[in-house]
């Protein structure tokens, strides 16, 4: 899993989009890791993820290298990433055929 | 090391238990008030009430029947007084016939039969009085660690729960099952998005049963038109930084830890083999850890981030805190603190081998903090109305 240098952050799997906050982060904190410095752009709580790429409207999200949603309007690196801007995939049977 | 035996209760019918109870069961909601009593007068005894047991039909009332039957036969307790009303839909004999029939020690009354509330106080005291004293003599004897069935559970998860505790735990989850044991997965709503990562793990057959569960709980979301995000995760869950239930779920799958998934069981349906298996439980932690112990269970590890303080009347429950400062906050509740992984004090496989020696220690007789407070959750999952 690799930890930020700076111990701020740990993205879980290399490609993840996302890395996990590891204290809270105020926009303008940097996190540095070997291959990039990503700045918050917005305030980031403790647990929470932060974007470590653009993510474009309506592509898919990984976190553990898995899929965990989709982007619901594009995300710029080091913005706070969460429900205001993710969807899920699954469970979603508020998209089902209503049948009356 | 740790030892490869621990000492404790071997029962007739070849079960192993590690604590050694007398439960005080209610067949219906409506004998409630008199096993509170009853347990009022005898501190020593372990009691539930739930508002189950009339009026219900079809899957449901057998739901409710083997739950109720599985966790009166679970090893931890040594002796059952079942105490009904008498016209109930789960006829309090018919209860205690099936419990004996799984080769427990029961009694039973009924309130109408026995003349009314105080009478069957009095009658229920004294039958719960002469059962401790039957068991009372029962001795530990040493017994290999195989035997133990441990539930794996997280409630309360936050965005370190997959990151620490549910992997550390998962940790010990392979260790158990190396060991012989038995490792319950549950809470399947939580397994939404991470299933193909366990049927990877799994004979067609097993991998089969588990995407028929998962399938079941995606149609009822389905069926009620709703966004499962709307009640899981929950709104603790999102504050904790969890956004989607796929997220919440891959972090939650790796309490199983790695090993390959045997057998996939209903709720509270006891597991036929040993190593890994996943129980059809809700996400509700009373539930599921009721219907795991009903499966058999001994023992139950908790993993919780936002911290979450629940307990079996029978079974100890090993906390375990996800992060430091939840850790530190409610000290009294925790048991184990995964935090000191992020905080770089401990490694994973300490924490691991930490949760390892608590449910090793358990299984000695060591109470963790649920036990110590005293804690009698109880729950069981409906899943049909009441008539």
């Amino acid at each position: 899993m690799p930890l930020a240098l700076d111990g701020n952050a740990l993205r879980l799997k290399d490609d993840d989009d996302v890395a996990v906050a590891l204290r809270p982060l105020e926009p303008g904190s940097t996190i540095r890791f070997p291959e990039a410095t990503i700045v918050a752009v917005a305030a980031i709580p403790s647990g929470h993820k932060i974007a470590m790429r653009p993510i474009a409207g309506g592509a898919l999200i990984r976190k553990y290298g898995q899929v965990i949603g989709r982007a619901v309007g594009a995300i710029a690196p080091g913005d706070h990433v969460h429900v205001h801007n993710v969807e899920g995939t699954r469970g979603r049977g508020d998209l089902a055929e209503v049948t009356l | 090391m740790s030892a490869a035996t621990f000492q404790g209760y071997r029962r007739a019918n070849g079960t192993v238990g590690i604590r050694n109870h007398v439960l005080v069961l209610p067949s219906v909601m409506c004998a409630n008030f008199v096993v509170e009593r009853i347990g009022r007068a005898l501190p020593d005894v372990a009691t539930v009430t739930h508002p189950t047991g009339c009026a219900q039909v079809g899957t449901d009332f057998e739901q409710t029947k083997r739950t109720m039957a599985g966790f009166a036969a679970n090893p931890n307790v040594g002796a059952v007084l079942v105490v009904g009303l008498g016209c109930e839909t789960n006829e309090s004999k018919a209860l205690a016939t099936e419990i004996a029939a799984r080769g427990q020690r029961v009694e039973v009354l009924g309130i109408q039969e026995t003349g009314g509330t105080t009478e069957t106080i009095a009658r229920g005291i004294e039958l719960a009085r002469g059962l401790l004293a039957e068991i009372a003599g029962y001795e530990r004897v040493a017994c290999p660690v195989g035997e133990l069935i441990l539930g794996t559970e997280c409630g309360g998860s936050d965005g370190f729960s997959g990151i620490t505790a549910n992997p550390a735990l998962g940790y010990a989850s392979d260790r158990l099952v190396a060991a012989g044991g038995t490792v319950i997965l549950a809470e399947v709503p939580e397994l939404v998005g991470a299933e193909h990562l366990l049927a990877e793990r799994a004979a067609p057959a097993v991998a089969a049963k588990l995407f028929e569960l998962i399938e079941r709980v995606e149609a009822r979301a389905r069926a009620m038109h709703v966004d499962m995000r709307y009640g899981n995760p929950t709104q603790g869950n999102i504050a904790g930084g969890l956004t989607t239930i796929e997220e919440k779920s891959l972090g939650a799958a790796y309490k199983g830890g790695s090993s390959e998934l045997r057998e996939v069981v209903e709720y509270a349906e006891r597991p036929s083999g040993r190593g890994l298996v996943v129980m059809d439980t809700p996400g509700q932690d009373i539930e599921q850890m009721t219907g795991m112990v009903a499966g058999g269970a001994q023992i139950v590890v908790f993993t919780t981030g936002r911290g979450t303080p629940t307990g079996s009347p029978i079974a100890p429950v090993i906390k375990v805190a996800t992060n430091s400062t939840m850790f530190e906050r409610m000290r009294e509740n925790m048991d184990v603190n995964a935090g000191a992984i992020l905080d770089g004090t401990r490694t994973l496989e300490q924490v691991g081998d930490e949760i390892y020696d608590w449910i090793v220690d358990a299984a000695n007789g060591r109470t963790p903090a649920a036990e110590t407070l005293g804690f009698n959750d109880f729950a069981i999952n409906r899943i049909g109305p009441s008539f």
